[in-house]
């Protein structure tokens, strides 16, 4: 199992979590998935990378460094993002149910070692 | 009703002499049922007269209700019984703080930095309070409330609904040591608010053209993403983090704090500050 895919399973082995995926920050293209079934990864990568060029330049707008990490609430579930320093975002979807604190620190520490 | 307070009030009528009132109450504060926060609290303070928790759970019910008089008087109390309370020392030091009388407030200050010299909120504020940059940051605010800033606390009278959500924004950005906060329409421009940046330029024109598209985006990935209407958006980065949430669907209140602030309690801020951004949208809308 490669880099990635190490990544990916540690952050759907957190309670809640319905899926994660690598994706390119730049063109909001799938790098690698691990989904539950029925999920469309692209259209999660490309909105995620969508909204996430948007909050990177609010961001740098208020004089601050680009996010590390990003945390959408909807009232049905959530979409987190985990930009990395090589391009690439670890993205993932949960339930309103997840435990959020552990789902972030897995996806932090993920995109570390991918970095 | 949400779950904790009806489980809180099942616990209150099950034991009426318990001190769930202080969680009950101030739960019912931070939803903004100010009136019900009310009833728990002088209920409480019934049975408890001495205790310092309930003078100190009045005095903000009484703040978010726009009497400041009324909270004044409650934080006095809540010092009589406990004078090491941080909280009332900072309540009252706001309280002073926009009555014009700043000598007054940093004495209250220092008062809480000599009590807990750890406490980077109370440091912050005495700081902001001592080159008046506390002022600048809320003037947006500030002067459409010149009104309340008489001699003394003692002698304002009690704030008028207008006044009140006004004031809690002045509240936050006095607290925490913040970056600003600034509501912003749906087509990227700034209704009201300041926003600072490390550096203490104004960048809030150019973060709220951003946000109008943030909102937007969001608003769309939420949807197709089956995660219903966005309910906020919380961004972490090294330098600061910033809370988005939309208080009513044309406009997105943005806050900002420094990062030492958890981003948790970063969301309780932003939820109540968006409570009162409503309430002003209505008055000014």
């Amino acid at each position: 199992m490669n880099a990635a895919n190490v990544a990916l399973e540690r952050v759907t082995q957190v309670p809640g979590v319905r899926g994660s995926l690598l994706i390119s920050a730049t063109d909001g293209l799938v790098v690698a998935e691990r989904l539950m079934e029925g999920i469309d990864g692209r259209a999660i990568a490309a909105l995620a990378a969508n909204l996430l060029q948007r909050l990177d330049r609010a961001a740098v707008g208020a004089g601050v460094q680009s996010p590390t990490f990003v945390h959408l609430r909807g009232n049905a579930g959530s979409v987190l993002a985990a930009p990395g320093s090589n391009e690439l975002v670890l993205v993932a979807l949960v339930g309103l149910d997840a435990n959020l604190g552990l789902a972030r620190i897995e996806m932090l520490d993920a995109v570390g070692r991918l970095a | 009703m949400t779950d904790d307070i009806r489980a809180l009030t099942a616990q209150l009528a099950d034991e009426p002499s318990s001190l769930a009132f202080l969680e009950l109450g101030e739960a019912l504060r931070r939803r903004g049922q100010l009136e019900a926060a009310y009833k728990v609290a002088r209920g409480g303070l019934g049975r408890y007269p001495g205790l310092a928790d309930a003078h100190d759970l009045m005095a903000r019910i009484l703040g978010d209700q726009g009497d400041l008089a009324g909270a004044f008087d409650a934080w006095v109390e809540a010092l009589r019984f406990d004078p090491m309370r941080i909280g009332a020392l900072k309540g009252i030091a706001f309280l002073y703080f926009r009555a014009g009388d700043v000598p007054s407030a940093v004495e209250h200050l220092q008062r809480a930095a000599e009590i807990d010299p750890d406490d980077q909120s109370v440091s912050q504020a005495l700081a902001r309070v001592r080159n008046g940059s506390g002022i600048a940051a809320s003037s947006a605010l500030q002067s459409e409330d010149a009104g309340m800033l008489s001699p003394s606390p003692a002698e304002v009278e009690p704030a008028p609904a207008e006044t009140s959500a006004v004031s809690t924004m002045e509240f936050l950005t006095l607290e925490n040591g913040d970056r600003g906060l600034m509501l912003v329409d749906g087509t990227g421009l700034r209704l009201t608010g300041t926003l600072r940046s490390p550096r203490n330029e104004d960048v809030g024109d150019r973060v709220a053209a951003e946000l109008a598209g943030v909102s937007k985006e969001a608003a769309r990935t939420s949807r197709l993403l089956g995660l219903g209407s966005w309910q906020a958006i919380a961004v972490e980065s090294p330098e600061g983090n910033l809370y988005m949430m939309a208080p009513t669907p044309e406009t997105v209140l943005l806050t900002i704090r420094d990062p030492s602030l958890p981003m948790a309690r970063l969301g309780l801020v932003a939820e109540r500050a968006a409570k009162d951004a409503r309430a002003w949208l209505e008055r000014h809308g």
